[in-house]
């Protein structure tokens, strides 16, 4: 067992793990943060996507050993009290989930997304830039709507503040 | 009716939670003292087991107990069933062959679950199932269902005879034959409707708590309908009485039918609870959804459609063989028969039909209802051949299909079912409109002009949704009633919880089913809770798969409110000394007609709890039940048009433009409604275009087993789709609801394969149509 100590949503916290134990599992299991979730044993599906040291990676592709140290972001930590994020906003709005499930990592990976391309985002790049998530229930149609409304107003806001 | 009533946009009440991470699942699930469990499984297609020896791994660490078969058999738990009896058309029964929640003599498909190791961590128990050593004696294997049915193949029960479960018909064969002999043209076309995994997102997860001082099961489980669960697995596989098993299905991650189906895992985790004396869960990983969720589809068939001179359709005769894996899962044998031939005059008046289907065991996961369920199978069998019927003749596809609607209802098929209402024609020229039809021409020439090919087709689908009455079903084979509950409890300060035997995980009940009360009494939809999935909150009820929870559902709602408002209207008279039958009820108000005298609703409520001042005899309180069991099917129909281009360099296809119109009844939040449609065209795109099961045919090993090998349809794989609703009202239930859910997967594979086909020039093309099939359909025959 070995102890991990991460700043996740701000906070310091820690947990004793097996050395096999992935971050997401850490997360999951050892921080009680279940909103991250694991959908596939391949890397493929990115229900697992979470922010680290500011970067959206697939928590289920690093060991939580590997993460000791690092600030981590996860759905939980994404929005202020009782406020939603725009991008959680817009899917909302825009009917962007069904059943949930993916949506914690649609919405970490969108948020990364616009933090890196924002303002120049396309149907054709959300597409390609949501390539490593899977989705069942939408067929993407109001995911990608979503993502672009939600570029749109961070736009506008980041627009209004300068 | 307002902002939040019948017809509204409303934004789903259920979003925060899932967008904030405070959903429930069954995997976020944590009681005191619990364990984890992974199941040891076959790694063999067909085998004998010569002998388990689990010493090895109960001496792991963290391992509590390893269990297998013998013991969960002397316990007295009983085997899995399919609960719909289809007879062969000589009478005799289907022939069910034994399928033990953990194998201990033969296994008959990789993954047949053998043992459970229950252990500290997931880890460890992972650790442990390798450790537990199997002797087992390989047979050979088949996978394929017309390889199962030829002499000589390996033989999977010994209660059914040549792997042939049952040979069953619809339909009259003589007339069939008769008008065939006499037809000016007859197509005829083979077809593979290839076979899927349903994959939703959340993998299966089961949590078994026994509380031994009260001899109580509790099951958190991802179901589809967790009322179903328990009568099974009290009234079949012997866990435990109803009154002593309560399940919960708590938020879902997406079903898509594989999510109806009691499995292995459910059962043997609670009795391994029981026998453990911890809560014991296990979650799926993403390979074991592969190899152990039901799987979809698998038909082959033969169809012959005859056609008059004049191009009217007189005959169709289709014969199919539909693979239904290793055990009979609990519907399967409803899908390729009620479920699909049933369907089989799609749009069409065809005065005859026959089919004939034969369901068969092979060495493969078993197959059951997967988003449509036998009505996809119908609509590509149907629409393939109306397309090739249309290209043989020489005419418009869309005239010729136009030439055979059906135009007057109610219409009786010769295939049991009697449509109630469409308009067939008005989505026809709907969706022609929208894809520009009339300007295909100039595209394909210019996309000529890139060195791409460019190809348009349509399908012109039929469904039948909220499967009832009852009694019908039942006459069918049915073992259960397909009505649906609905309690509405009315506040002691007029805020409401409707309760619910239909099961959301995904489709947004807690938004529609609160629009509808809100609609109805004029309250705010923040003071109505809808509350489902849990056995003991709710009664009874049978969840939610067929697209049945609005037209049978909902309407039970409707039924519990008539009560409820009948109620409320006797006691706003009294209070206002009225006769009930001039109150209305409007914007959260009891009202005397015509009059300004009104009595808020929740003081009706607050009297109808302190029962100071109630009409003479009246009971307090104000909490009504209702079941309702719908009439007849509900019948959505549309026409889907696919325009593709294909590179003939690569043999990618590329979807330009997905055309739906849909005729689904009344809508009570198009929102809602267009994200199904969006969902099930992404599901029938992935089945034409991307997604298949493929078992090697000599090993019987699944090598799609991940999503590296099985293609999910992905963002960057489809467009954004072009809807529009030509809806006629259904006059089968008081909503007038048809059903949404499933009808973009039953529709959208034959348009896409018809606009590929039209692209490359011939029919030769198979499902799914990827870039290396299309390629090679490309080059000349050699």
């Amino acid at each position: 067992m070995t102890k991990v100590t991460l700043t996740v949503n701000g906070r310091t916290m820690s947990g004793e793990c097996e050395d096999r134990m992935l971050l997401v599992h850490f997360i999951r299991e050892k921080l009680a943060l279940t909103g991250t979730h694991v959908g596939c044993d391949t890397t493929q599906c990115g229900a697992c996507v979470i922010h680290m040291d500011g970067r959206s990676v697939k928590s289920c592709s690093i060991l939580a050993v590997q993460a000791n140290g690092s600030a981590i972001t996860t759905i939980e930590g994404l929005s202020a009290q009782g406020e939603l994020h725009p991008v959680q906003a817009a899917f909302k709005e825009h009917h962007g989930l069904q059943c949930g499930f993916c949506t914690p990592g649609m919405v970490m990976t969108a948020v990364d997304m616009i933090n890196r391309r924002g303002g120049s985002l396309t149907e054709e790049v959300v597409r390609s830039e949501l390539e490593g998530n899977i989705c069942r229930c939408t067929g993407y149609h109001n995911i990608v709507k979503a993502v672009l409304a939600a570029d749109a107003e961070m736009a506008a806001g980041r627009q209004a503040a300068e | 009716m307002g902002v939040e009533g019948i017809g509204a946009r409303v934004a789903r009440k259920e979003d925060k939670r899932f967008l904030t991470g405070k959903g429930r699942y069954t995997d976020d699930m944590v009681v005191p003292g619990m364990k984890y469990a992974c199941f040891v499984r076959s790694p063999h297609a067909h085998a004998k087991i010569r002998s388990i020896d689990v010493s090895a791994a109960k001496a792991m660490p963290g391992v509590i107990d390893v269990l297998d078969g013998k013991q969960l058999q002397a316990d007295g738990i009983g085997n899995l069933i399919c609960g719909w009896m289809v007879h062969s058309k000589d009478g005799s029964p289907m022939k069910m062959g034994a399928w033990r929640p953990l194998a201990h003599e033969t296994v008959r498909y990789v993954g047949d679950a053998i043992a459970i190791v229950v252990a500290d961590s997931s880890g460890e128990a992972r650790d442990a199932a390798e450790a537990v050593e199997i002797d087992y004696e390989e047979l050979p294997a088949v996978t394929e269902a017309l390889s199962a049915l030829e002499g000589g193949a390996p033989q999977l029960h010994p209660e059914a005879p040549g792997n042939l479960i049952f040979d069953w018909q619809i339909g009259d064969p003589e007339a069939t034959d008769r008008a065939i002999a006499s037809a000016a043209h007859v197509t005829e076309i083979e077809l593979v409707n290839n076979r899927l995994s349903p994959n939703p997102m959340e993998p299966r997860a089961t949590l078994g708590i026994y509380d031994e001082a009260e001899d109580h099961y509790t099951c958190y489980t991802t179901s589809q309908n967790p009322h179903v669960a328990r009568l099974v697995m009290s009234a079949f596989y012997n866990v435990a009485p109803e009154n002593k098993l309560r399940v919960i299905a708590p938020d879902v991650g997406g079903g898509f039918g594989s999510k109806i189906y009691i499995y292995p895992e459910e059962i043997v985790c609670l009795w391994a609870s029981r026998k453990t004396g911890v809560p014991v869960k296990w979650t799926s990983d993403r390979t074991e959804a592969f190899l152990t969720d039901a799987h979809g589809r698998d038909h082959v068939s033969k169809v012959k459609m005859a056609f008059d001179a004049d191009n009217r359709v007189i005959a169709l005769k289709v014969d199919t063989v539909a693979n239904l894996g290793a055990y009979m899962s609990l519907f399967s044998s409803a899908v390729p028969t009620y479920l699909y031939a049933t369907l089989l005059s799609g749009q069409y008046a065809i005065p005859a039909i026959h089919a004939n289907v034969r369901t068969v065991y092979t060495n493969t996961v078993p197959v059951d209802a997967y988003r449509g369920a036998g009505r996809p199978e119908a609509t590509y069998l149907l629409e393939r051949t109306m397309e090739t019927a249309a290209r043989e003749l020489g005419v418009s596809p869309a005239e010729l299909r136009r030439k055979n609607f059906i135009r007057t209802f109610p219409y009786q098929t010769p295939v049991i079912m009697n449509y109630d209402a469409g308009d067939y024609e008005a989505s026809l020229d709907a969706a022609m409109q929208a894809a520009d039809w009339a300007g295909f021409d100039s595209r394909r020439a210019s996309a000529a002009a890139r060195g791409k090919k460019r190809g348009i087709g349509m399908s012109c689908y039929i469904e039948a949704c909220g499967i009832a009455p009852s009694a019908a079903v039942g006459s069918l084979g049915a073992g259960v009633g397909l009505w649906e509950s609905a309690e509405v409890r009315v506040n002691a300060v007029g805020t409401i919880e409707v309760l619910t035997g239909s099961h959301s995980h995904g489709q947004g009940h807690e938004t529609t089913f609160a629009q509808l009360v809100a609609g109805r009494l004029g309250v705010p939809i923040d003071s109505i809770n809808i509350v489902h999935g849990d056995t003991d909150k709710v009664q009874m009820g049978m969840g939610t798969y067929g697209s049945r929870s609005g037209a049978v559902g909902m309407s039970a709602v409707v039924k519990a409110l008539d009560k409820v408002e009948a109620k409320a209207k006797k006691i706003a008279a009294h209070l206002m000394e009225a006769d009930e039958q001039d109150i209305v009820i409007e914007n959260g108000e009891l009202k005397i007609a015509g009059t300004d005298k009104t009595v808020p609703w929740f003081q009706v409520a607050l009297a109808a709890y302190t029962a100071h001042n109630l009409p003479v005899g009246m009971e307090p309180g104000l909490k009504e039940t209702a079941f309702y069991d719908p009439s007849n099917f509900t019948f959505p129909a549309g026409c889907y048009i696919a325009e593709v281009e294909v590179d003939p360099e690569t043999g990618k296809t590329e979807i330009v433009q997905f055309v739906a119109a849909d005729d689904f009844g009344n809508i009570i939040n198009p929102m809602i409604v267009e994200g199904q449609v969006h969902g099930g065209l992404a599901q029938g795109i992935g089945q034409a275009l991307l997604e298949n099961v493929h078992y090697d045919p000599d090993t019987g090993q699944l090598l799609t087993a991940s999503f590296m090998d099985y293609a999910m349809p992905r963002a960057d794989d489809l467009p954004s789709f072009t809807l529009s609703h030509q809806n006629t009202p259904c006059p089968g239930n008081p909503l007038g609801i048809k059903g949404c859910g499933e009808a973009g997967a039953i529709g959208s594979p034959p348009a896409l394969i018809n606009a590929i086909t039209d692209a490359i020039g011939h029919n030769r093309l198979t499902m799914p149509a990827t870039p290396m099939k299309v390629w090679q359909a490309l080059q000349p025959a050699l």
